[in-house]
């Protein structure tokens, strides 16, 4: 049984369904990131769970114990707001503090605790500021240790970071996946950076237009995404998703990719799941991420089924520790990782390595994953 | 090519702000005048006043008028002077305002933090309280107070302000804590704040400027106030506004003018002094509430 359960949540906003039956679950000390693209409702499935949203229909439960009636006050979580929502009028001792005074906690022990939280955080010299005088990053400690200090079952965290410039946003996150791998607590994370999800989640949901995509270990979500929308998603550079044909040769099922100005390319799929033989000669989605299509030498050696064929190279972009070709294969421009010694030139042809037992196949009406 | 039609901009420059400065002046002039004809008659013995130089500085420069204005004046029947009516005026503001202050910042802090369905239709209404022609009202309010035991009375006075005070002290209210982050509400009522604690902690703290707005805007208007004042009021609530009325109509003989100057000064001295004293903050807290939203 998980430690925080969502059972069939539905969420509306007077007429408007917002969360569509989502189902979920995380272990206690898990990190779950939520992820989706604007206006999907990571946020408001975050509020319910906190509490400061009613919802419509369905249960939350933390530990075994159903919460949906509680006062957020009262469902022992602490959340952290996108906008850090630091109290102007008080100090940072105050702000970290305030929780307890409410609850009348006395006072030496309040000290102690926020001194605690500050050490921890290293602030402890920011205490007697208000929060208008401090940075961006600053800011964010601040409203972590408000967090921290409360020793809550579940962490939330809403969009943490996006307000901070690029590298402080790389620093802070590895600052967060520390805490988490001391602390232990369960954490429910919402971020639309699919690489922040990546590295801190042990679990990840994807959600679209508020339907649950997907609901899996990073590793699951990035290798076997269930749709076009997770494979498409998730990973950057994107996955390429192609046009393309199931076709036949011999007994051997093969894919057939369009080429401009040049015969179509086709891949021996030995062995390939019966899911597709139902698809010969129909027309298909191939998915194959960059780094699964690169040049001969920097493929990987221990990939069961390799193919490799000659492409035409309209672009090089060279990103200092790769380089990344783009080919034309079923009318769209398909992205090719190769090493950043790799000799390629644009306008060439040059032999990419399809490592094919990466590829994913989906069906084109219904988006959905066939093999 | 540049530095001459820059030369030419600067001294264009300088032209304009003279006039703008000239201008400004002028108004200042014109504005000022009134008092200063006011204030300048008040010192005067009245005989100096018939002579008929209004602008002129007073020959003999005396205070008798603003003590006569003040506690001796005949007012009405008797001679009271303004005294006791200023008191009913600060009892009758010093409430009303406070009343409709509070009520308007918790109006605005449930309109905009707690939501509830038809609030929009709920805010309309009180709106109504700010355009509404207060003639309409006499009628109707005059029968509550009746019923309520308190015509004639100051309590009743301050009843009818706060409630008629009550849409402008929501409207400012409402629109200064629309652009107050709502994230600082939920965190609160994370951290287990109720629905008072969250008021009185977190948003009334930084509710300063639109705090001094308010409170001129309705101190102004409520001293000021004449309608109600001579609708609701009986012999022993009169507000000064009324009394300096009855001060300037009732004077049997000669019309002392220079006591009926110092009057009016006085009567005008409480909004003056709540403008200069927080006049600053007040152009402040409009100017952060419309910059914020
Ligand atoms: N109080 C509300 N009333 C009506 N609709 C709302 C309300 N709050 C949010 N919504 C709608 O719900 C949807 C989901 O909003 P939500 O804030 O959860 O998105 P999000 O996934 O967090 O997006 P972002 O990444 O931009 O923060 C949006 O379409 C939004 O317009
Ligand atoms: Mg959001």
């Amino acid at each position: 049984m998980s430690f925080l359960e969502i059972d069939n949540l539905e969420k509306s906003f007077g007429t408007t369904r917002i969360l569509k039956g989502v189902t979920l679950g995380i272990e206690e000390g898990g990190f779950l990131v939520l992820v989706g693209p604007s206006g999907c409702g990571k946020s408001t499935l975050l509020n319910t769970i906190a509490g400061l949203e009613q919802i419509t229909s369905g249960e939350i439960r933390i530990a075994g114990k159903r919460v949906n009636e509680l006062h957020p006050s009262k469902r022992d979580i602490a959340m952290v707001f996108q906008s850090y929502a630091l109290y102007p009028n008080m100090t940072v001792g105050e702000n970290i503090g305030f929780g307890m005074e409410i609850r009348g906690v006395p006072k030496p022990e309040r000290d102690k605790a926020i001194a605690d939280v500050a050490q921890l955080l290293q602030i402890s010299h920011l205490l007697d500021r208000k929060p208008s005088q401090l940075s961006g990053g600053q800011r964010q400690r601040v409203a972590m240790g408000r967090a921290l200090v409360r020793k809550p079952q579940v962490f939330l965290f809403d969009e943490p970071l996006s307000n901070l410039d690029a590298k402080l946003r790389i620093d802070m996150r590895t600052e967060i996946k520390r805490l988490h791998q001391r602390m232990k607590t369960t954490i429910v994370y919402v971020t639309h950076d699919q690489i922040e999800a990546m590295t801190l989640a042990t679990k990840i949901a994807v959600l679209k237009d508020g339907v649950l995509q997907q609901f899996g270990t990073p590793a699951e979500i990035y290798n076997n995404p269930v749709n076009m929308f997770v494979a498409d998603f998730m990973g950057s550079p994107a996955m390429n998703l192609v046009p393309a044909t199931i076709g036949q040769s011999g007994s051997e099922a093969t894919v057939e990719l369009t080429r401009a100005g040049s015969t179509p390319v086709s891949l021996a799929l030995n062995g390939a799941s019966n899911a597709l033989s139902a698809y010969r000669g129909k027309e298909v989605v191939f998915g194959i991420r960059p780094e699964a299509l690169t040049d001969p030498d920097g493929a990987d050696r221990n990939a069961k089924h390799l193919v490799t064929t000659d492409c035409h190279i309209e672009v090089v972009e060279p990103a200092g520790s790769d380089t990344f070709a783009v080919t034309n294969l079923g009318g769209k421009g398909v992205v090719a990782r190769l090493r950043a010694d790799a000799h390629i030139k644009p306008g060439a042809t040059a032999p990419l390595t399809f490592n094919l037992t990466k590829a994913v196949f989906f069906d084109p009406a219904t988006q959905e994953r066939i093999a | 090519m540049s530095a001459p039609s820059q030369d030419v901009a600067t001294r264009n420059g300088v032209f304009v702000r003279a006039l703008v400065y000239v201008l400004l002046i002028l108004f200042a002039v014109y504005y000022l005048l009134p008092l200063y004809v006011m204030v300048v008659n008040s010192l005067k013995p009245l005989d100096e006043i018939r002579q008929g130089n209004m602008l002129a500085l007073p020959q003999q420069w005396t205070i008798a008028p603003w003590l006569s204005a003040w506690s001796t004046a005949q007012i009405g029947v008797s001679p009271t002077g303004l005294k006791p009516y200023f008191l009913n005026s600060v009892l009758m503001v010093v409430p009303a305002v406070a009343i409709s202050t509070v009520l308007g910042a918790l109006n605005g802090y449930v309109l905009t933090k707690w939501r509830f369905k038809g609030d929009n239709i709920v805010f309309g209404m009180m709106l109504l309280a700010c355009f509404i022609p207060f003639q309409i009202v006499l009628i109707p309010s005059a029968r509550i107070l009746g019923l309520l035991g308190l015509a004639g009375t100051v309590p009743g006075l301050v009843l009818i302000h706060a409630i008629y005070g009550l849409g402008f002290t929501t409207l400012f209210f409402r629109n200064y804590y629309e652009a107050f982050p709502t994230e600082l509400v939920k965190a609160a009522q994370i951290d287990g704040a109720s629905f008072f604690q969250i008021f009185r902690r977190i948003l009334l703290p930084s509710s300063g400027p639109i705090i001094v707005v308010t409170v001129i805007w309705q101190f102004t208007n409520i001293w000021n106030d004449f309608l109600f004042g001579s609708s609701f009021s009986s012999v022993d609530s009169i507000p000064i506004t009324v009394a300096l009325n009855n001060l300037v109509n009732s004077s049997t003989g000669v019309k002392e003018y220079n006591v009926h100057f110092a009057g009016a000064i006085l009567a005008a001295l409480p909004t003056l002094i709540v403008y200069i004293v927080s006049g600053r903050y007040f152009v402040r807290g409009l100017m952060a509430g419309a910059v914020k939203g």
